[in-house]
């Protein structure tokens, strides 16, 4: 299971329990995400990847134990604790989740208008800026109703990281994209990572994207995790990453395996 | 028989909380409202979508309204040699009663609604928690406008309702039963006070638009978020809202006559 958390982790989950009704989500949960590392959450559906995200964003509150952004405890802060919070926060939804009453450019400027003093021609360019990094031209008027799912998903990740935020967390960003564009986004998140030191936690089921980009993977299963360098998780000989991953995530961890390591299964 | 008291017990609780939760909610909203930024273009935009978009709506209601009073009380107040009262009683009616609870009905069916099923469909879509991770307030940006909109133009479309009304009585009793026009008029004019009817009637749909803003923005914004939940807080909404207009004018009635 992941280890103690330290200096250089940026969100540490302590402990944390979650039950939907009867049904558990988390037990004593357990687990930290590196600074300036992409880390990919992966499980089967309802492992609790995308309830995952939403706790660190203080969108969902967990039952017992406490999870801590950037050493801040979100236990016990209100929404005006959190909103600070938040501030250093970017999410993807895995819907989207733009303002449908607002076209894609007003969906991309409405942080930068809420909490920045930029004038005019500075958010249209910062907008604008964001949107040729997910590859999106002449969008600006349309609204989100009038995009393709891959648009839509690729405005909404530009959105995410128009405020330049420390922590970066996407929710199934590959989900309903065609391959040009899973290479675009992926490509875009190791960059972020790369350029502005973003910490980036991906939840995922696309293997290959998921293998290429982690630095850490955690794997969701029954309430708890199991995390590790993508090279130490294909050295372990654990039946569930086996049976997780599959022959195909295998072969292509051992392929992994032969760049130099970098550290173990925790 | 333990098992009913069980069910009453925990309905009754479940009923309190929730009671309790829409006074928060309600505190919240009024938080917002003194808090910067002001909102106004949405706002604006609230006050076009509950207001104009219903005006259409309101005036086809009241001149119909109209004619059906125009034409029972002429009747009515003809087998007393009355007529003359028509005004009169069209104008009380409508300005104390009609104007008031049936702008505040019909209201809650078209914008009242409208206004769950857009807070429930952006809670259903995450587009709530999206604006909650970008450090928005969803009650400041979403919920706050519109609880304002809805609140002002009961008034508004009230006074609309009952001009269309009284001229709807006018063309049935003037235009074609021939009661004289001077005196529809005069006996509206000479029958109505400010205090006792205007500010009543003013009063009782400013209340009824605070208690459909009220109900229409915490059915959205509590609703479970998926399409049946949705539509359970659309028709709550309505159900709710019209109950609670019809007793709350009771309430006010009793109130203005004491």
């Amino acid at each position: 299971m992941a280890g103690a958390a330290g200096q250089s982790d940026h969100v540490v989950f302590n402990q944390v329990g979650l039950a939907f009704g009867h049904r558990p989500v988390f037990r004593d949960l357990n687990l930290t995400f590196p600074r300036q590392k992409i880390s990919v959450v992966m499980g089967e559906s309802g492992s609790g990847k995308s309830t995952l995200l939403r706790m660190i964003g203080g969108l969902q509150r967990p039952d017992s134990g406490e999870v801590a952004v950037a050493g801040e405890s979100l236990a016990g802060l209100d929404e005006m604790g959190l909103g600070q919070v938040r501030r250093r926060l970017g999410m993807l939804f895995q819907n989207g989740a733009l303002l449908d009453s607002m076209t894609v450019f007003e969906n991309i400027a409405l942080p930068l208008r809420e909490h920045t003093d930029k004038s005019e021609a500075e958010i249209r360019q910062v907008v604008h800026e964001r949107l040729g990094d997910v590859g999106l031209r002449d969008v600006d008027d349309l609204l989100p109703g009038e995009l393709s799912g891959g648009m839509l998903r690729r405005a909404a990740f530009a959105r995410s990281i128009v405020m330049a935020p420390e922590i970066l967390l996407c929710d199934e960003p590959f989900s309903g994209l065609d391959p040009p564009n899973v290479s675009r986004i992926e490509a875009l998140i190791v960059q972020l990572n790369q350029r502005l030191g973003l910490t980036v936690i991906v939840s995922s089921h696309h293997m290959a994207s998921s293998l290429r980009m982690a630095d850490q993977l955690c794997l969701m299963r029954q309430g708890a995790a199991i995390s590790g360098t993508p090279e130490g998780l294909a050295s372990s000989h654990d039946s569930t990453i086996a049976d997780f991953i599959g022959e195909d995530g295998i072969s292509h961890l051992a392929r992994l395996q032969e760049r130099p390591p970098q550290g173990g299964a925790s | 028989m333990k098992a009913v008291v069980q069910i009453l017990g925990r309905r009754v609780i479940e009923w309190i909380a929730s009671l309790g939760q829409m006074t928060v909610f309600a505190g919240r909203i009024v938080r917002a409202l003194m808090a910067p930024p002001t909102r106004g273009p949405l706002i604006r935009s609230a006050l076009f979508d509950s207001g104009v978009l219903s005006l259409a709506l309101i005036c086809a209601s009241g001149l119909t309204v109209g004619f059906v009073l125009g034409l029972q009380l002429y009747n009515t107040l003809s087998r007393f040699g009355a007529e003359e009262s028509l005004g009169t009683a069209v104008g009380l009616s409508l300005i104390r009663e009609l104007g008031p609870v049936l702008t505040g009905l019909l209201v809650a069916g078209r914008a009242g609604s409208a206004t769950t099923a857009e807070i429930g469909s952006m809670k259903a879509t995450e587009q709530l928690d999206g604006l909650r991770m970008m450090a928005i307030d969803p009650i400041h940006f979403v919920v706050m406008p519109r609880a304002v909109a809805l609140t002002l133009v009961m008034p508004l479309l009230s006074t609309v309702f009952v001009l269309c009304g009284i001229a709807g009585a006018y063309l049935i009793g003037v235009e074609l039963l021939g009661l004289d026009s001077g005196s529809y008029l005069a006996s509206l004019e000479n029958s109505i006070r400010f205090q006792e009817d205007v500010l009543q009637s003013l009063v009782k749909s400013l209340v009824f638009g605070l208690l459909l803003a009220w109900i229409a923005t915490w059915r959205g914004f509590s609703c479970a978020p998926h399409a049946a939940g949705v539509s359970r807080a659309t028709t709550s909404t309505v159900v709710t809202a019209s109950v609670c207009i019809l007793l709350a004018d009771y309430v006010l009635t009793a109130l203005w006559a004491v």
